[in-house]
């Protein structure tokens, strides 16, 4: 579907970032020019005051299917409970696996939703779901949500682009598509193992003036093609070298070594907590939507090694990254959700595996506008269905926007058409939000 | 029919019978001789059946004979006294329970459970109830040995821990860092003066008993490791092993060829190894394009070896201890996840994924 660029749509009528997504790293990564529009003076570092109250969201994303039996449902002793014991949280009641120590000590800052029912078993329909709130529709593609939240949260002046996706090897996360309607410049920008971009810097060979002079000369060419042909896609294309130079200001929050030492040992020296260490900076630094994909949980085979090999991973890592969040300030003002496309099956299958399970399944969220400790939904005795407040991926989505303080039953408008930012058939999980 | 066909068809009919009165008296088929005689190879015959229910995570055969235990998904070890099909539930672990081992001068057993605790149990009795426990290790238990002569036991698993205890209080003797991963396998050799254990990793190491100094380590079978950086994780490790009445070859199972890790896509394997040189003396392979893991192997006292798989169905193959290929193939009614044999070599259990143990006998 295609975005006329002068319909007086919502996206026009919002204010939005100056730096796109998607096609933005494009430019980040040296690809050809139409032109680029002023970044301008107003594009320098936020003061710590906006930062903090500016709404942001932290999207970790279990690829794969998270068991949620080893992890935030448990059911030991039960014919499907594996082997794994639930431990007892900062929450009085609250217990989760023993696999998140951790995270049961950070439980307090989060709260849980037991009782999703996506009643979708295939990955990339489930993601979808997950990342969209809706269902697969013929017709229509629904942004994601850290496209929604680029273009509704996001601040025209910052140099960071909206949405970026930490992804855990070389490539990917940079999908325009995911912006759906709203336009590619809102798609993520993928921070390929959270490293910073390729030719992040000006080359040696240029100086700052003859960068300049370029830079001009590109601009005004840039504004006499988009004067003829103006599209959602060619003002993304000129506004990826914005994005580019954006993210060359920002260049040292790539650069985590500063860290201190100890703060590095708690993130966890491996990959994603370098990966979560890296988010917390780039929330700091005035990112409004940041993804890290932490995989990988399809365990069909071995389920309860892999848990804990991968569990063991995130649990220390995300928890530090909840605290940080704390410390700093941040955590009120950011929404967090721990999610993944379903969950495993209460069964567990003749290789010692779980598959995929859709049906009965949970994921966390904490921060900005969650209830801390909330626990809301029920699974029966073996977690083979909700029996207590079922919900889907719009209600989460209706959670999602109203803890930011989005009004979730707003529309869309694409040709003066509306489209529900949130699936109109389900409400916000209300007993969940602060 | 085409004509063609109904020419052939015709020329059948017409063609004259053979006259096997010309043949003379049929000869006797001559068998070839058993490659182990006195030893059923070709199709044991199923003595018992002993129905746990939840899914089983392997069997074991008191020293005597007498008794088989099975443990199960339910955190359940049940006894059973499977000539009478009785049975009696240890019940005192946390969570599963994947490693036993017997003093048997004293009729005790040692079970190690994945919540980390050891409990010290009598062999006989109407109702063993725990005499011990101990909380031994920060997570999983996964190998558990007990030695003979004085009863000291070896325990070790997810911690990477390698620790000595003392029957029959589990009194601690020592414990020290094996392993930088999961320990697998642990076991006392020459008569309890070292102690060998593998791990995920594939890693082999043998450690001195008196002083927990590392002797010699290797990596011998590294084909049953695999880290796939596609999931980005490890897969594999020694997942059974076993050794003979000799003590020189170490049989260590598990899964090779790993080309998906969350599917279990790969190929069983055993890797008999010198305990001494940490090197590889002969592989046992399945025949067929099968899938799945070697969760059982034993050395048989005459010889040959057994291996069992899960994971495409259940399968058990002999082996020569000199070829890689089967001797035997025999295909079992469910995927197995674990295999005893007992002590004079006439019966093997098989542990399966539908909650039974069949008890085979392989006495000819």
């Amino acid at each position: 579907m295609k975005r006329s660029p002068s319909c007086g749509s919502f996206e026009h009528g919002l204010s939005r970032r100056a730096f796109m997504g998607g096609l933005a790293a494009g430019a980040a990564f040296g690809v050809p020019t139409l032109g680029a529009s002023s970044l301008g003076a107003a594009a320098g570092a936020l003061s710590n005051d906006l930062a903090k109250s500016q709404k942001r969201v932290l999207m970790v994303y279990l690829s794969g299917g998270v068991s949620q039996l080893e992890s935030w449902d448990p059911k030991p002793g039960s014919k499907t409970g594996g082997p794994f014991r639930a431990i007892p949280t900062s929450v009085p009641g609250v217990h989760i696996s023993e696999l998140l120590p951790h995270t049961a000590s950070q439980m307090h800052r989060l709260a849980l939703v037991r009782g999703i029912n996506t009643a979708e078993d295939d990955h990339g329909k489930g993601s979808l779901i997950m990342h969209t709130g809706r269902k697969e529709e013929p017709g229509i593609q629904y942004p994601h949500l850290g496209s929604v939240c680029s273009k509704l949260l996001g601040d025209e002046a910052a140099p960071l682009p909206g949405y970026l996706h930490i992804t855990p090897g070389a490539g990917g996360g940079s999908s325009p598509e995911d912006a759906a309607f709203l336009g590619p410049r809102f798609g993520p920008v993928g921070i390929s193992d959270g490293k910073a971009p390729l030719n992040i810097d000006r080359p040696g060979g240029l100086t700052p003036e003859a960068d300049l002079a370029r830079q001009n000369l590109r601009r005004k060419v840039d504004e006499r093609f988009l004067a003829a042909r103006r599209t959602a896609r060619t003002e993304a294309f000129t506004q990826t070298f914005d994005q580019a130079k954006g993210l060359m200001s920002k260049k040292g929050l790539f650069d985590i070594v500063g860290e201190p030492d100890r703060l590095l040992d708690s993130y966890g020296r491996h990959d994603f907590g370098r990966h979560c260490l890296l988010s917390r900076r780039l929330l700091e630094g005035g990112a409004t939507f940041v993804k890290i994909t932490h995989t990988n949980y399809d365990t069909h085979h071995e389920n309860f090694d892999f848990h804990i090999e991968q569990l063991g991973e995130f649990d220390r890592s995300f928890a530090t990254l909840v605290d940080d969040l704390h410390l700093r300030g941040l955590l009120s003002t950011t929404l967090i959700m721990v999610i993944s496309e379903f969950g495993r099956t209460p069964n567990i299958n003749h290789l010692y595996g779980r598959d995929h399970w859709s049906k009965a399944w949970s994921v966390a969220l904490g921060g900005c506008g969650i209830a801390p400790g909330a626990v809301v939904g029920k699974t029966n005795g073996q977690g083979t269905e909700v029996v207590d407040r079922q919900v889907n991926g719009g209600h989460l989505f209706h959670t999602y926007f109203q803890a930011l303080g989005l009004d979730s039953k707003k529309n869309f408008y694409i040709d003066q058409r509306p489209i529900p930012m949130a699936d109109p058939k389900t409400e916000p999980i209300r007993e969940i939000l602060a | 029919m085409m004509p063609d066909e109904k020419k052939k068809e015709a020329a059948k009919k017409d063609a004259p019978k053979k006259d096997d009165s010309k043949k003379g008296p049929a000869k006797p088929e001559v068998k070839p001789a058993p490659p182990y005689p006195g030893w059923e190879l070709d199709a044991p015959k199923q003595v018992a059946e002993c129905k746990h229910g939840a899914g089983l995570l392997g069997c074991w055969f008191d020293p005597t004979g007498k008794w088989l235990y099975t443990s199960g998904q339910d955190n359940v070890i049940s006894r059973w006294d499977f000539v009478a099909n009785k049975r009696a539930d240890l019940a005192g672990h946390g969570s599963w329970v994947k490693s036993i081992g017997f003093w048997p001068g004293k009729n005790l057993l040692v079970s190690g459970g994945y919540e980390g605790q050891l409990i010290v149990w009598p062999v006989d009795g109407v109702q063993p109830e725990p005499l011990r426990q101990v909380a031994a290790h920060n997570g999983w238990i996964r190998a558990v040995a007990v030695e003979a002569t004085n009863g000291m036991v070896v325990s070790a698993g997810n911690d990477g821990e390698i620790a000595l205890w003392q029957l029959p209080n589990l009194t601690p003797v020592r414990r020290w860092p094996g392993h930088d991963c999961h320990v697998y396998q642990a076991a006392f050799r020459e008569n309890g003066k070292e102690i060998i254990t593998a791990d995920l990793k594939a890693n082999v190491r043998v450690w001195d008993t008196a002083t927990g100094k590392l002797l010699r380590e290797g990596k011998p079978v590294a084909a049953l490791h695999k880290f796939d950086a596609g999931f980005a994780a490890d897969i594999g490790g020694v997942r059974a092993w076993g050794v003979n009445g000799a003590g020189d070859r170490l049989a260590c199972a598990g899964i090779t060829n790993v080309s998906n890790a969350f599917a279990g896509v790969g190929n069983p394997l055993i890797q008999v190894v010198d305990p001494k040189s940490l090197k590889v003396l002969q592989e046992h392979k399945s025949k067929e394009a099968y899938q799945g893991t070697m969760w059982g192997v034993a050395i048989h006292p005459a010889g040959f070896v057994l291996g069992v798989a899960g994971g495409s169905g259940g399968m058990l193959w002999i082996w020569k201890p000199d070829q890689a290929e089967p001797l035997r193939v025999l295909k079992q009614p469910d995927n197995i996840r674990g295999m005893a044999l007992s002590a004079d070599g006439t019966k093997v259990a098989l542990a399966q994924v539908n909650g039974s143990a069949r008890v085979l006998n392989l006495k000819a």
